[in-house]
């Protein structure tokens, strides 16, 4: 358990402050709507990361988590009257388990044969939703209109949406300080940083990999909940798409794969710039908001793959936290021995 | 008997599409053998080459079957342009950094197309051949343009295969592919081989685009389809094999036929990611014929 310190104390006041500010600059539904996005997707850059930017597994189908927390929650709302609240959880286990299911047979894969596995197990788990009847196929499922109430998690304001999902947002934050402070967290380090190594030293790389994609499934399809109490209309092609993925990835890659705070930050970049171009442009300008975010993502790529937040941080690692990859040549060596000490337990 | 020929005709029709999927898996995997680098924007010129075909239909009234000769070299010369401005600078990456940046650029690319050509399904025409009927073999039928497609994949498999194996650029391509640092040393200029590499790669499945144009619908997101498809294809041909992704194509068209003939023709792609799971989980990085 890592110690509370001041920063943390700091850190968390700051969110909290942020989170209860940023709302009253203007009373616009459509800038209080960028702002549950900007949550919305911190919320999935982080569960990403946890992947991603810790274990070095390029997932590019967490669509499929998504969908499961979506669909799991409503199945179980219009079938049975559940609350959403409990629907979330049991989204959240199911997702985590499909993704162990699936986490087991690929955890000899590596780099870009992970990261195409995944995408065929979305797409593949797209094309069944579509053709499943029990929930309504491509025809996708209206959420039954509920009084205002919390238990339902359905609101007529904008702002308990805000509050639900920067709460979410706020567990998963911690829970990320927490793993990456963690004996786990250097588990995860070390395996992106060399399964090979961290195999020799004993770490159970295959065990840690299922770990990692539980986490974030959960966190995934948690969000998928959200989104479709917020929304009120779920379909395979709104929560199960392949375009949710790559913008998945963005949001963490842009802000920082591999820092806590950086899928936030590319959230906090990339929403405003998507949702204010959609709503400048309008059809004329489909797809504008996705130029621009393949632009920003080829230079970060080339320029710095750490994301922005890679800027600020250069060769120093926050907190133990190496934000480089395993072949940068900056961190490589103390990015990696720190990871391997701190899972020998010596640091 | 009845179920026999629709057995058969099933077969055929995935041959067909079969061979070209062999042409596009064919560069997706001579530039992962050759360079060391997956391109997650490979679809995108599937897409672009479409794209050509229909301007040079609607345009020039040009056939695809004419326009192919120019289209060719113009993505060949978009592929080393691509490399020069891009690749090149991600060889020695990371890799994140390369699956990012060719994920960007396929991104990119596709909305690119969407922003400029609107989603708009279309097809491109046909000036040449005014035939749009099937060929009746023994009560199998095939249709013309997946003729045309399938007979067009093989030709420029050959010529692309000719290339590679007996001319003197190709016996650099295969030695940079089999040890760039020795084929440095045996002064093989490997940025100019990298170079004709990507070019050569981009043509093949820019051709399959064009050849596709005239009986597959064109639209800006098509590409992420067909990525899937030859990321499937080389992965059963093992990564960098020619030989490989000429069979694992054939085999990928034959699968996907199949499973809409014996399952449903919903969930065939379905059955085509679910194989590429099953083959990569047991074989990872080698595929079927690989070692």
């Amino acid at each position: 358990m890592p110690k509370i310190s001041r920063k943390t104390v700091v850190t968390v006041l700051l969110y909290v402050g942020a989170v209860v500010i940023a709302p009253l600059f203007s009373k616009a539904p459509f800038y209080r709507h960028v702002l549950i996005m900007v949550g919305l997707y911190g919320l999935l850059g982080v569960a990403w990361n946890i992947m991603g930017g810790y274990t070095g597994l390029y997932s590019f189908g967490q669509s499929a988590f998504f969908g499961i927390g979506a669909y799991t929650s409503t199945m179980m709302l219009v079938k049975a009257g559940v609350s959403p609240w409990i629907g979330m959880l049991c989204g959240g286990i199911l997702a985590a388990i499909v993704a162990a299911g699936v986490a087991y047979p690929t955890s000899r894969l590596r780099g870009p044969y992970f990261t195409i596995a995944s995408q065929a197990f979305a797409r593949t788990f797209q094309i069944l939703m579509t053709n499943w009847d029990y929930v309504e196929g491509a025809i996708g499922i209206p959420l039954p209109l509920m009084p205002d109430t919390w238990r339902f998690m359905q609101f007529k304001d904008k702002i308990p949406y805000h509050i639900i999902i920067f709460g979410l947002l706020g567990i998963a934050i911690l829970v990320c300080y927490y793993i990456a402070n963690s004996r786990t967290g250097y588990y995860f380090r070390a395996i992106r940083d060399s399964e090979q190594v961290a195999s020799a030293l004993g770490i159970n790389t295959v065990r840690q990999r299922i770990i990692a994609a539980m986490l974030s499934a959960f966190f995934t399809a948690i969000a998928g909940t959200f989104y479709a109490q917020y929304v009120l209309y779920i379909d395979p092609e709104s929560v199960t798409h392949h375009a949710l993925s790559i913008e998945i990835v963005m949001v963490a890659a842009v802000g920082g794969a591999g820092t806590i705070w950086g899928p936030v930050l590319g959230a906090a970049i990339l929403m405003p710039i998507s949702q204010y171009a959609r709503a400048a442009l309008g059809g004329a300008g489909r797809g504008i908001d996705l130029i621009i975010y393949g632009v920003i993502i080829m230079v970060i790529a080339l320029v710095r793959p750490t994301g922005i937040l890679g800027f600020f941080q250069r060769e120093r690692t926050i907190e133990g936290e190496g934000g480089d990859d395993v072949d940068t040549t900056i961190t490589a060596g103390t990015g990696s021995d720190d990871a391997v000490r701190g899972a020998l337990g010596q640091s | 008997m009845l179920v026999n020929v629709g057995l058969v005709q099933a077969l055929m029709s995935g041959l067909l599409m079969g061979f070209v999927y062999s042409l596009i898996a064919l560069g997706l995997s001579l530039i992962y053998g050759v360079m060391d680098v997956v391109n997650f924007a490979h679809g995108e010129f599937l897409m672009l080459g479409m794209f050509l075909a229909y301007w040079f239909s609607v345009l020039f009234r040009l056939d695809p079957l004419i326009a192919i000769f120019i289209i060719i070299p113009v993505l060949f010369l978009v592929g080393v342009g691509i490399y020069k401005g891009l690749i090149k600078r991600i060889l020695n990456g990371t890799r994140i950094s390369q699956i990012l940046t060719t994920f960007g650029l396929s991104v990119f690319m596709a909305n690119m197309a969407m922003f400029l050509w609107t989603p708009n399904y279309r097809l491109a025409e046909r000036h040449l051949t005014s035939t749009t009927g099937d060929l009746s073999i023994f009560g199998v039928y095939l249709g013309v343009p997946e003729l045309i497609a399938s007979v067009g994949s093989i030709l420029v498999f050959a010529f692309a295969y000719y290339l590679i194996r007996f001319t003197r650029t190709g016996r650099a391509i295969q030695a940079t592919s089999i040890d760039s640092e020795g084929a440095r040393l045996v002064g093989i200029n490997i940025d100019n081989i990298y170079a004709i590499t990507f070019g050569l790669g981009i043509s093949c499945v820019g051709a399959a685009g064009v050849l596709l144009a005239t009986f597959y619908y064109i639209f800006p997101y098509v590409g992420t389809f067909f990525s899937m498809i030859a990321f499937a294809t080389v992965a059963l041909g093992g990564f960098g094999s020619v030989e490989g992704s000429f069979v694992a194509g054939i085999l990928i068209g034959i699968i996907e036929s199949l499973g809409g003939f014996f399952i449903s023709p919903a969930v065939k792609y379905a059955i085509v990611f679910m194989t590429y799971m099953v083959v990569i989980i047991l074989r990872p990085a080698t595929g079927l014929f690989g070692w």
